[in-house]
């Protein structure tokens, strides 16, 4: 049962312009010696544009500095702070309180991800798959040699996959795949997705090489279009659809 | 899966409320087509009773011609027509069609694989199996 610990009355340090508040529940586990999780509430001023990672971080500023939370850049470009927020995989540096409509946040670490500490999960498997799908272009004249040896590309040729290319390995799409949720061996999402981008590019020529790397049974064929990954997406990919099209070229549907 | 790897599990899996209808469309996929096994298992058992003769095949059918009978049929009608017609439109998304095209996407990033044809393939699957559903209530009550 979850331990609730509230410090709710506390006062901040700094002074606060805004009159609205949130509840913030953090989860808090440390497998090293924690037999489950715990939430701990704590009462956090916020503005329209205060994201739930900046609250996060005047929890750790004010109330307990001992909350662990991974994050880097707070602009939605390294994909360090996913995590569960109100129930969804979310970045919480791109995801502002005032858009969750809720007068309480809970915040969680991502499923489907080992737990490090409270909303710190390992990597480790994440970029593993990402790398089992060889993701750099494959070609036997990758070495540049002359000024005349360019790779060139149309616009449309780039179009392919651009999309594909904005992921940030953030692992949200891993979180909320339903088959990585009871499946320890599916390559996921990111890894498929990352293997059409590389697939659809026009200098790449590795495609039958990528195609046999996921075509076993924990790897493609696990994937039934649910679509959540797409949904959570925060940078636009849409793995849904590169995976679709990935399975395409295995059924013959495309070549 | 060990407790380290903290999965979602089954109740992660199968909680249809967090990502739309496609999301309830694949765990109304799943159950359906657990559903249709559990009749299929139950169907060659039921036809199997044909070994024991008229009275015994006559004894068993009786079963069908109940209430119960009936509206276990209906929901399996129900769950015929759904898998069939979502699976008719999740094995087209499969080959890649009808899931959109890849483009530079633009904030918010509406998703081009959860269009408008997939959405309008799920509650066609759920009305159709309504319809069904119903015509077969009419058929088998009305009697």
């Amino acid at each position: 049962m979850a331990q609730v610990s509230s410090i709710a009355n506390e006062q901040t340090s700094t002074p606060v312009s805004s009159s609205k508040s949130v509840m913030l529940r953090i989860s808090r586990y440390n497998p090293e010696h924690d037999d489950s999780s715990k939430f701990m509430e704590f009462n956090v001023p916020y503005e329209k544009w205060t994201t739930v990672l900046e609250a996060i971080l005047e929890v750790k500023k004010h109330f307990d500095h001992s909350v662990a939370v991974r994050y880097s850049c707070r602009q939605a470009t390294c994909g360090s702070c996913g995590m569960m927020i109100n129930g969804k995989p979310r970045l919480a540096c791109f995801t502002k309180i005032s858009e969750l409509d809720s007068d309480v946040v809970t915040v969680e670490p991502m499923n489907n991800f080992p737990i490090i500490r409270d909303l710190a999960v390992k990597f480790e498997r994440l970029f593993d798959t990402h790398q089992k799908i060889k993701p750099y272009l494959i070609r036997d004249d990758t070495e540049l040699e002359t000024d005349e040896r360019e790779f060139l590309q149309s616009p449309k040729e780039l179009e392919q996959y651009i999309q594909f290319a904005n992921c940030i390995k953030c692992g949200l799409c891993n979180s909320a795949c339903p088959t990585m949720a009871t499946d320890s061996s599916f390559v996921g999402p990111q890894a498929l997705a990352q293997a059409y981008r590389y697939v659809a590019d026009s200098r790449d020529k590795g495609k039958d090489s990528r195609l046999k790397i996921i075509d076993e049974s924990h790897g493609i064929w696990r994937c039934h279009f649910a679509g959540s990954c797409s949904q959570v997406c925060p940078k636009g990919v849409d793995p849904a659809m590169g995976i679709q099209f990935l399975r395409g070229y295995l059924l013959g549907f495309r070549s | 899966m060990t407790k380290d790897e903290h999965k979602a599990g089954i109740g992660g899996m199968a909680n249809p409320t967090r990502y739309g209808i496609e999301r309830v469309a694949y765990w109304l996929m799943r159950l359906t087509g657990l559903g249709l096994l559990a009749y299929f298992v139950a169907h060659i058992y039921e036809t199997s009773n044909i070994l024991r003769g008229q009275v015994g095949w006559d004894e068993f059918l009786a079963l069908t011609q109940t209430t119960e009978g009936h509206i276990f049929l209906a929901l399996v009608i129900a769950m015929c027509v759904f898998h069939t017609v979502n699976g008719v439109r999740v094995m087209l998304g499969h080959g890649g069609i009808g899931v959109g095209t890849p483009a530079r996407p633009d904030y918010p990033y509406d998703p081009a694989s959860q269009n408008y044809r997939h959405k309008i393939g799920i509650y066609s699957a759920i009305l159709l199996a309504a319809i069904a559903t119903m015509y077969g209530l009419a058929v088998m009550f009305g009697e």
